[in-house]
């Protein structure tokens, strides 16, 4: 893909983020500030230490709706979607038939017939296929491609919001529910993808300058691009579809068995059911784990993981330097056998095998909000 | 008496006597944004010119530094390992990568003066 000739999509906020100086870079085929003037360093540590703002609105939003909506979807997600109380949200995935990922997903119930879906803007056009193709008569797909999606996220998110939303407070985690924010009418989430506490907030189009404005006009909130937004999310443990999780990784070794409801668990019905429920019944060969250098060089992404004497035992699908842990950290798939946290590993960094051990997740405590 | 030198991939060698100071540029340094790990060259190593050197990381990436020219390390910046950020915070200074013996002071002239990288720098981006 050729960064130069592409013609690069842009979402609502792009003059906003090219005023505040934001560095602009291709990201799913969008423009997308990667960084601000005050760097990745400190946009991550202020967003565990106040609250940041993300422009999420590359991401894809679907909402479903007809009579039955809840139980059609469980044909694709493993999730209990009949079982998702009215204004819940819960975190999925969409299978295929070998038990691998297609994307994951959030699902939020808005209604008896109604679901809301946000899915990764590089799977978007291939997820709305996949569930165009499949709709049952009845059924309506609406892609709400006249919404931006912002995410304000950090331990200062709940004061910046409340004097704007003052219902915003009662949130619990993971419901969602429509709010009035500063007046402008936006659907929220109380979620995130950085470990901390947070909204996810759609806002129809041309209002998100707005609503994105006064909220960096409350204390404590300043922008944040996409650099920060992975950093925090890998130090949180959280999955980046297409390097920690696709269609070769099955839930039960991404480590997601707790997506997978109840109900399903006894009853499948979910493509790939019967692979994904037999590694939960007998263990999967490789498991997703967090693995931490010993010393200060970061192993990146495809890095080799070896045992003590040099014989493979994976891959790094996500690693670099943590702000918060102020030291490198990665993720990575191992043989079940070896994914023990404090198993002493090697990563080949430049040819070079680098002391290494697997860690248990999250890197940085999740500080969610607890009701 | 000293000279300073540049590259077009943003490295810089400051020559004093037979021994030269290699860093990267402001610029570089900018581009890359937050260094948080350097690894230089061991004492005694020999390079050719555009060799890998060293190498930055900033929280985004890795990278690779070359050297300017041909010569044998005498020395890393030991302050780098536990304090990174020099070279965001000093890079033409505190934030040096490692001094090497030169082998061919010839090789100078085929680097850019100060006047010809700022004339360079303004051809990018």
């Amino acid at each position: 893909m050729s960064e130069t000739n592409e013609i690069l999509l842009t979402t609502p906020l792009d003059a906003l983020h090219r005023e505040l100086g934001g560095k602009m870079v291709p990201f799913a085929g969008y423009a997308m500030p990667v960084q601000y003037p005050a760097g990745i360093l400190t946009e991550h540590l202020h967003t565990r230490a106040a609250a940041g703002l993300f422009d999420v609105s590359h991401m894809g939003q679907v909402e479903l709706t007809g009579p039955g909506i809840a139980t059609w979807l469980e044909r694709l997600v493993p999730a209990d979607v009949q079982g998702l109380g009215l204004g819940r949200t819960r975190y999925s995935v969409f299978t295929n038939d070998q038990g691998g990922i297609l994307d994951d997903l959030m699902i939020s119930r808005l209604g008896e017939d109604r679901l809301f879906l946000v899915v990764n803007a590089a799977c978007k056009q291939a997820d709305i296929a996949h569930l165009q193709r499949r709709l049952a008569p009845g059924l309506t797909l609406t892609v709400l491609a006249d919404r931006a999606l912002l995410a304000l996220q950090g331990p200062g998110a709940a004061a910046a919001l409340a004097p704007l939303a003052p219902e915003a407070q009662a949130m619990s985690f993971m419901s969602i529910r429509e709010l009035a924010i500063g007046g402008i009418k936006c659907l929220a989430t109380r979620s995130g993808y950085t470990g901390e506490d947070g909204w996810e907030i759609s806002v129809p189009a041309n209002q998100a300058e707005k609503l994105a404005r006064l909220l960096l006009a409350q204390p404590g909130v300043k922008p944040v691009g996409l650099g920060a937004r992975d950093s925090l999310r890998l130090e949180a443990g959280l999955c980046l579809y297409g390097s920690d999780i696709d269609t070769a990784t099955t839930p039960i070794e991404a480590g997601l068995a707790w997506i997978i409801g109840k109900t399903r668990r006894e009853q499948g019905g979910f493509p790939g059911a019967d692979i994904i429920l037999g590694q939960l019944r007998d263990g999967p060969g490789r498991r997703r784990v967090g693995i931490k250098p010993d010393g200060r060089a970061p192993a990146r992404a495809h890095t080799s993981i070896t045992d003590e004497s040099g014989n493979g035992l994976g891959e790094i699908t996500s690693g670099g330097f943590g702000p918060s842990v102020d030291g490198p950290v990665a993720m990575g798939y191992v043989p079940a056998a070896t994914a023990r946290p404090g198993t002493k590993v090697k990563l080949v960094v430049r040819g070079k095998p680098m002391d290494a051990q697997v860690t248990p997740l999250p890197f940085h405590p999740h500080r969610y909000h607890k009701a | 008496m000293s000279q300073t030198r540049f590259t077009k991939d943003h490295e810089w060698i400051r020559v004093e006597g037979d021994i030269g100071t290699v860093g990267i540029t402001d610029y570089a340094q900018h581009a890359l944004g937050d260094i948080v790990f350097v690894e230089t060259p061991n004492p005694g190593t020999a390079l050719v010119k555009g060799a890998e050197a060293a190498v930055v990381e900033s929280v985004k990436a890795a990278s690779e530094v070359y050297s300017p020219v041909a010569g044998t390390v005498t020395e890393g910046n030991a302050d780098l390992e536990e304090k990174p950020a020099l070279v965001n915070e000093s890079p033409e200074g505190d934030g040096w990568f490692f001094k090497l013996r030169l082998a061919d002071a010839g090789q100078l002239a085929e680097l850019m003066d100060l006047a010809a990288y700022q004339a360079y720098l303004k051809t990018l981006d």
